[in-house]
């Protein structure tokens, strides 16, 4: 393991309080516990967000803390939860009184820290309400598994729920708004290469030179299978397909398309991957309104990709245009 | 004569020895199937449940167990605090404020600590989780309750069960929590929620002074 850190049991606590050096004009970082707030939190009269789950991730919370997306990101240990002594002093800290809406990705430890916490929070008085993330459209049988997985979708939430508070929404229309979002994105991942958890210390999988893995998950657990190597744009129809499908998207729909790298793979690579997709719903009759292409939700240095498609309507692109200023995702102001 | 806080005490100190002597194979066994933290994970809650011991000694052992579900729900993440921290704190509602356990409270909290985890974790015997562990320790404790055991009767009869059970876990398909999400592919894998919940029933026997086992 040839790793740029000190030692691994500092590697969040370290990394956290330089991404606080380096976005001071943004965010303010608390530690222990250790959270990360949007600087001015919490701002009056808004309802506030606060996302979290294990590190690893990057920029995936924290980086999506700031004006029109987050008011706190919750970083737990390597692809480990955060705790409830964490979600609840930052969820109390972001709390205007219009309420606190939970972001959730749909994992089982995720979902069990941040119930247990929005309970106590609600015992204290604060308005909380939680919506769940469930892009994966891999995880096919919800009845055998713990459920479809949160994973790239949840950008897009994050910014759109984010737009929703900022323009003055109440705690119920926000949660519908992220609702909306959830019931219309899906995603789809595929791994080239495993990662390596820095405690662990070896590779969380291993894939030959000429296998890949479909279904990858973000917390570098495998997939639902392993095939042999392809060209990216058969690979690019495994990971669509399904999704498109998923989806229902029919001619003459309008998508967001949101090519997202593992932390691994070049940019370059990604935008190979996003030609075809594009191409594909072209042939599909469906039009590429908006899109995204870059390393927004990661898995440590995984190499591989997701593809996340989002069916669009007037209201969802408003809330996508809308300005955002955070550390990872920035336009209009 | 029951169990009173020394052994409570005692137990948690052997759990956090246990937890640092297995972190390694924990993690190990959840890199096959999970995310390769449970170990780390345990490791360090146990570590926070002896800082927490230190700081406030506790006098009953309702108390004892109180202390470390706190501290393993704030400390350990994953799936693994939340659904520890519950046992723990069921285990100590059901033995109150008594300062002396025999065998039938013992019996009571250890059921009750395994309700609370199929109660928040949702899952069922089979699933390929710690409830393939606590669930037949449940059951060994209540049959040496049965028959007259005493309080050691029952700690080594829910150790053993609970160990065979994790055994058990090895062919199942995983049905619930990360591993669910390989399907077919988690079998052949032993469960490394089952395993924990295996070394920490077997410290409990041990705490009350049944023999260690020759392969420690």
């Amino acid at each position: 393991m040839k790793k740029l850190i000190n030692d691994p049991r500092s590697v969040v606590d370290e990394s956290v309080e330089g991404f606080g050096m380096a976005h001071a004009d943004l965010v303010d970082v608390r530690t222990d516990p250790i959270f990360v707030l949007r600087k001015g939190a919490p701002v009056a009269g808004k309802v506030a967000l606060v996302s979290g789950g294990g590190s690893g991730h990057e920029p995936l919370h924290a980086g999506f803390v700031g004006h029109g997306m987050l008011d706190a990101a919750v970083p737990g240990a390597v692809f480990t939860s955060p705790t409830p002594d964490q979600i609840i002093p930052a969820t109390a800290a972001v709390d205007s009184g219009s309420g606190v809406i939970h972001i959730v990705k749909n994992y089982t430890g995720d979902v069990l820290n941040f119930e247990t916490a929005a309970e106590m929070a609600q015992a204290e008085g604060i308005s909380v309400r939680s919506v769940l993330v469930n892009d994966d459209v891999a995880v096919e049988d919800s009845l055998y598994t713990a459920g479809r997985r949160g994973v790239g979708g949840t950008v897009l939430v994050e910014k759109i729920a984010g737009a929703a508070a900022e323009r003055g929404d109440s705690l119920e229309a926000v949660a519908g708004v992220a609702e909306g979002v959830v019931r219309n994105v899906r995603t789809m991942g595929v791994a080239l290469s495993g990662c390596t958890v820095p405690h662990a210390g070896v590779p969380s999988f291993e894939l030959a030179e000429d296998e890949i893995e479909i279904g990858i998950g973000i917390h570098g657990e495998p997939g639902r299978h392993r095939i042999a190597m392809e060209g990216a744009d058969a690979i690019t129809s495994r990971l669509l397909d399904p999704v498109l499908e998923d989806l229902g998207i029919k001619a003459g729909e309008e998508v967001l398309l949101f090519v997202n790298g593992m932390g691994g793979t070049p940019l370059s690579e990604l935008y190979i991957v996003y030609r075809r997709a594009a191409q594909i719903l072209g042939e599909r009759g469906a039009r590429v309104a908006r899109s995204l292409v870059g390393n927004y939700v990661t898995s440590l240095e995984m190499q591989g990709c997701s593809i996340s498609v989002l069916r669009l309507d007037d209201e969802l692109t408003a809330l996508w245009d809308a300005p955002v200023h955070t550390p990872a995702l920035r336009w209009g102001m | 004569m029951g169990l009173g806080v020394e052994w409570a005490v005692q137990w948690l100190t052997l759990s956090a020895r246990r937890m640092s002597e297995h972190r390694e194979e924990l993690i190990a066994l959840d890199r096959a199937i999970g995310d390769s933290d449970h170990g780390e994970n345990m490791d360090r809650g146990f570590q926070a449940v002896m800082e927490k011991l230190a700081q406030t000694p506790p006098e009953t052992p309702g108390a004892a167990l109180k202390l470390a579900a706190m501290a393993l729900m704030s400390k350990v993440g994953g799936a693994a605090g939340p659904l520890y921290g519950t046992a723990y704190l069921r285990a100590a509602t059901a033995l109150g404020e008594s300062a002396d356990i025999d065998a039938a409270a013992l019996a009571a909290a250890l059921t009750a600590a395994r309700d609370g985890i199929v109660a928040r974790g949702k899952a069922e015997l089979g699933d390929k989780t710690m409830v393939d562990a606590w669930s037949p320790a449940v059951e060994a404790a209540d049959e040496v309750l049965v028959a007259g055991g005493d309080a050691l009767a029952v700690l080594a009869a829910a150790a053993e069960a609970a160990e065979v059970g994790a055994v058990t876990t090895d062919p199942l398909v995983a049905r619930k929590g990360r591993a669910s999400y390989l399907g077919e592919r988690s079998a052949g894998h032993r469960d490394p929620g089952a395993v924990s919940t295996a070394l920490l029933l077997r410290a409990a026997a041990t705490a009350a002074g049944f023999p260690e086992e020759s392969a420690e």
